[in-house]
């Protein structure tokens, strides 16, 4: 039996590997996860209606729930059945291949357009539904249907919401011997595929930022010779310039409630944070140091802004209270600690930390003050977290090449997307 | 100290502008797109005024205003002991003969991309600064940091982080 599956999967293989480069720019691939990863088969949904379906729900909800490091996801090839609806399940099946939970479904074209999926969770030891529910979607919304089905199963087995249906913006970067470097700022799924250019520049584009809706992105650019934010809808493709100063323009992050932008500006003759209110378009300043001030980011609660500041001679994380004015150090650890983002209960600072001029990300319990070392990757750079603060990207090098790289906040699961082309950097987790 | 250096960097400043001055009234015709090209060696023009102008002093200061690439030690953002003649000689000339310059930060890779930005951001900040102690008026100048995003050397060494780690003294038009 099983010598016959063996060359099947190979042969799958091989198409993999052919097909892979075409579709996205980040492949995913788990290099670590946890000790005892819950052990699920997801078999093939049941498609009918009539031709083929342009995507394969079940393998993208294995991917994803393989991803999260959590969950082992069985192999088709070794399935001895698919079933895709209750009295189809011979339990005893699948607990002989030790699996502990079973997805099934099956996927119905709707009278207009579009799909509805319906998918069943069972638990394979008792033999009893778990949950159950459909999902209606577009044409062209399967994928997202897989991903929120990914997020229910997560939620369910878990206890923490799912961050499948997220997506990630980040920096590509096109660097040819003799030409110049050009610069694409793109989103994509949380698993690296659909990607988009939402723009492309000559000139560096750094720094993006999600408005806490995801529709927009904040960013730095530098066409014209000089840096300006630019705050952009990621659908219309329609942008809006923030009033830009001598010097500085830069480091935007948008306040939870979506109402501003913290971001630095050099125009009162040293890099210094500042909030930008959209609507009313007026800035107020909120350090007033002679050294750099810069990457503020936002509490949960939008009551305080931390910033990384070079007053204690050293790069290290600051926290200011907006309410009282109050400033406090929060980092001690390493002699470089920078562009800290808070986990959403406040708990735990990322942060790019370095040591003797290594770099790596590292997470800082801010309840027990206490660091630990996430990556031991190169020149490790711009964590994000991911909305439901169980993983964080990141951006590392490997050979010449940025790539983003993913870990758990506790550093138990590690995945990396490899580059297929240029470089990429600067990940940013979309808030939902 | 502060106040007695100042002072004696305005005074090179001041003689400097009289060699300078002397130079041009002298017959060479040194406009600021000559300078602007000085870094990839003796432009047509220079070299003209060289050979017309035996002043040993016009030739430094011209070896001088060839240096625009100042360069800069680990997250600091002070100006080298060894920068100073040629900011000297590029201060002289802007008094002397007008027109604007853009200093252009850089950084290391090492670090975040923002802090790095603030790094070359302070490091053109302190350029102009001294240049302005120097007597060239604040309109003339302008600073854009460009952090680690337009690294010379791309390798991931010690000889390439140096070489990164500049202000880019530009001549505008």
């Amino acid at each position: 039996m099983n010598i016959n599956i063996l060359p099947i999967n190979l042969v799958l293989l091989m198409l993999l590997c052919l097909v892979r480069p075409v579709w996205a720019e980040l492949t995913i691939e788990i290099t670590q996860g946890v000790d005892n990863p819950t052990r699920i088969a997801v078999v093939p949904f049941e498609w009918q209606g009539i031709g083929g379906l342009p995507e394969d729900i079940a393998s993208i909800v294995a991917a994803n729930l393989s991803r999260s490091g959590q969950f082992i996801a069985l192999d088709e090839g070794n399935m001895m059945s698919l079933p895709s609806e209750q009295s189809q399940i011979f339990f005893r099946d699948w607990r002989v291949l030790s699996q502990e939970f079973l997805l099934i479904g099956r996927i119905l074209p709707q009278l207009k357009s579009g799909y509805k999926a319906h998918y069943e969770l069972h638990d394979v030891f008792k033999g009893t539904l778990v949950v159950e529910g459909d999902i209606k979607v577009g044409k062209d919304q399967l994928r997202d249907a897989a991903h929120l089905i990914s997020d229910k199963i997560y939620e369910r087995l878990t206890g923490v919401k799912g961050a499948f249906s997220t997506r990630i913006a980040y920096v590509a970067v096109d660097r040819t011997e003799g030409k110049e470097d050009q610069f694409h700022l793109k989103v994509a799924d949380a698993d690296g595929h659909r990607e988009i250019t939402v723009r492309d520049s000559m000139e560096p584009l750094l720094s993006p930022h999600w408005s806490p809706d995801a529709s927009k992105l904040a960013y730095v650019s530098f066409e014209g010779g000089r840096p300006a934010v630019y705050i952009q809808d990621v659908r219309t493709g329609k942008r809006d310039k923030v009033p830009s100063f001598k010097g500085m323009n830069s480091a935007p992050a948008w306040s939870p409630d979506g109402k501003k932008l913290a971001l630095v500006l050099s125009k009162d003759g040293n890099p210094e944070v500042y909030i930008f209110d959209i609507a009313s378009r007026q800035f107020t300043r909120v350090t007033r140091h002679f050294s750099i001030d810069t990457e503020p980011s936002w509490s949960a609660d939008g009551k305080s802004l931390i910033f990384t500041s070079g007053r204690g001679g050293k790069p290290q994380i600051y926290r200011k209270n907006l309410v009282t004015g109050q400033v406090e150090r929060l980092t001690f650890d390493g002699d470089y600690n920078a562009r800290g983002r808070l986990s959403e209960d406040g708990r735990y600072l990322v942060m790019v930390h370095g040591q003797q001029g290594v770099f790596h990300i590292a997470v800082q319990d801010l309840k027990r003050d206490r660091l630990r070392v996430l990556t031991q990757t190169q020149l490790d750079e711009s964590p994000s977290i991911a909305p439901n603060g169980t993983m964080l990207i990141y951006a590392t090098n490997e050979g010449d090449k940025g790539i983003l790289a993913f870990v758990s906040l506790d550093g138990r699961v590690k995945s990396r997307g490899p580059a297929k082309f240029g470089d990429v950097r600067e990940p940013a987790w979309s808030w939902r | 100290m502060e106040l007695t250096n100042s002072f004696k960097n305005a005074l090179v400043a001041l003689l400097l502008t009289a060699v300078v001055g002397c130079a041009s009234t002298g017959g060479s015709d040194t406009d600021s797109s000559d300078v602007a090209s000085g870094e990839n060696g003796y432009g047509a023009g220079d070299r003209a005024a060289l050979e017309v102008d035996e002043n040993a002093a016009s030739l430094a200061t011209q070896n001088l205003l060839k240096v625009t690439t100042f360069y800069f030690d680990l997250d600091q953002a002070t100006i080298k002991p060894t920068s100073r003649a040629a900011l000297q000689a590029h201060a002289a000339y802007l008094v002397e003969n007008g027109g604007s310059a853009v200093l252009e930060g850089h950084a290391d890779e090492r670090g975040t991309r923002e802090y790095n930005l603030a790094l070359g951001e302070r490091r053109a900040q302190a350029i102009a600064r001294y240049l302005i102690v120097l007597g060239v008026p604040s309109e003339q100048l302008e600073t854009v940091s460009y952090g680690e995003e337009r690294a010379i050397r791309r390798s991931h060494d010690e000889t390439a982080w140096a070489l990164n780690r500049r202000v880019q003294l530009n001549y505008g038009q």
